[in-house]
């Protein structure tokens, strides 16, 4: 069996005497759409943090299609990698999409979505440009093209970020709550252009609070509790029938 | 207003204040991103380098900066070397100036580098951007959005300190407007043709920073004029 596109092992996660993540493993194969859950506080946006380092854990380890990332502590006892580079190159196979969008205000779509092909994909300005106008295409924004982020609606400035996540072709997306910080009636566009990702066959893991899409659109759900994995398993399952006592507590009051 | 054929001399003298002043807008611009940078680094020594230095130089009144560097520098000199070398006005100047301007644009660059969001950064590394060219392309450009006002201001300030380095004799606006009065005794024609050549240049520089600060907003909702 090839390796998995994304294996992380028992990963820790701590704050000074805090510890908001006890060790979560988790595998993620082609085509593997996880939906992460759990209540405010469980850990789960941290959790897809430390997957491309944003944030530092305390332990664990992370390989990206059989490559161990390599990491070791500095004096606070936070992994670090060892070699930038390293990071770098793994970052770039690994989207990774915000919860505020973050895109750039300073410059227009189209600048957002070519500069990371141009600069780290070496790809060249007409070719970057090609694939930039293809995508903003795909998620409906291409007369957005020469418009600066600042006159965007929130349901817009997030697909573009999507945009700008699918031009370095990810081999892997983590979105953390991208719907979270949008107004109700922008979310299903939001959400629709995710749906189309999935059915594309692409590799994702998503956090998020929309159950309905987690279980309608996921190959897998995990419940994260406390920093612990408390379900894990297909959407039929978990959301039919959850083992865990807290992960039917959660359901029942979300759905 | 008759001049007494000493134009061409406050001319002059307006060249080398613009020459005094870019030069040391230049300098100072760079020492302020490098006191910044150092004010925010996670090594502590060159915090303490940063505050020290902001701390010091705010501290000392500019025309005993120029003092202290045009006729300090010669002594130490001497007194290290045995030669007498005459320090070059115009170098002392700059230098002091840029030391000054820089300690003041420390604080404009750190409190703007402190208001780029944290995501803007993340944004660019997670899509596997190296640190230099985040910081080429994201960051920097945002930090003159934010800055641009408060060093316009100081460029203003900058621009009558050059003043302050007539005293070491260099033949600047002040200077030239002050030998023209002594020599003409119409000192009331002279300094205010210096006073409206330096309020001339202020109100040009006011409308350059103007444009610029409307350049660099362009795109920011309600910002734009």
């Amino acid at each position: 069996m090839s390796a998995a596109t994304l294996e992380v092992v028992d990963i820790h996660k701590r704050y000074g005497d805090h510890e908001v993540l006890k060790g979560v493993d988790l595998t993620a194969r082609d085509g593997d759409v996880i939906s992460i859950i759990g209540s405010s506080g469980s850990g789960k946006s941290t959790f897809l943090r430390c997957l491309n380092l944003l944030e530092q854990p305390s332990r664990g380890q992370i390989c990206l299609r059989g490559e161990a990332l390599r990491l070791a502590p500095d004096k606070h006892g936070e992994l670090h990698a060892v070699d930038r580079r390293q990071l770098e190159r793994m970052r770039a196979r690994i989207g990774f999409v915000f919860q505020n969008f973050n895109l750039w205000p300073h410059m227009t779509i189209l600048d957002n979505i070519i500069l990371a092909p141009m600069l780290v994909g070496g790809l060249g300005r007409k070719a970057a440009v090609e694939r930039a106008e293809a995508l903003l295409y795909k998620v409906g924004l291409h007369d957005k093209r020469k418009v600066y982020p600042g006159n965007l609606s929130g349901g817009q400035m997030q697909r573009v970020a999507i945009a700008r996540t699918l031009a370095m072709e990810p081999e892997l997306i983590l979105f953390d709550e991208p719907t979270s910080a949008l107004d109700p009636e922008l979310v299903n566009e939001v959400l629709g252009v995710m749906q189309g990702l999935a059915e594309e066959g692409r590799t994702m893991l998503i956090v998020t609070h929309e159950m309905r899409f987690a279980r309608d659109v996921s190959t897998q759900v995990m419940f994260l509790h406390q920093g612990r994995v408390e379900e894990f398993g297909p959407p039929s399952r978990v959301f039919t029938t959850p083992e865990s006592a807290r992960c039917r507590e959660f359901l029942a009051s979300h759905l | 207003m008759d001049l007494q054929g000493f134009g061409h001399l406050l001319l002059s003298g307006t060249w080398v204040t613009l020459q005094l002043a870019f030069t040391s807008l230049f300098f100072g611009l760079v020492l302020g991103l490098a006191g910044a940078a150092a004010a925010l680094a996670p090594i502590a020594p060159l915090r303490w380098l940063a505050t020290t230095y902001n701390t010091l130089m705010r501290g000392i009144p500019e025309l005993l900066l120029v003092l202290i560097i045009y006729f300090g520098a010669t002594e130490l000199i001497e007194r290290l070397t045995g030669s007498y070398v005459e320090v070059n006005a115009f170098a002392a100047g700059v230098a002091a100036l840029s030391i000054a301007f820089g300690a003041y644009a420390t604080e404009v660059f750190r409190s703007a580098l402190l208001e780029i969001p944290k995501g803007q950064r993340e944004a660019a590394v997670a899509l596997g951007m190296r640190r230099w060219d985040t910081f080429r392309r994201i960051v920097l450009p945002q930090l003159w959005r934010i800055a641009l006002p408060g060093l316009g201001n100081l460029f203003l300030v900058l621009l009558k300190d050059t003043a302050l380095v007539s005293v070491v004799g260099l033949e600047d606006l002040m200077r030239q407007a002050y030998v023209a009065a002594g020599f003409t005794k119409l000192p009331f024609t002279f300094y205010m043709a210096a006073a409206g050549i330096y309020l001339v240049l202020t109100i040009i520089s006011m409308q350059v920073i103007q444009r610029l600060e409307r350049w660099a907003n362009r795109g920011y909702l309600g910002a734009r004029a």
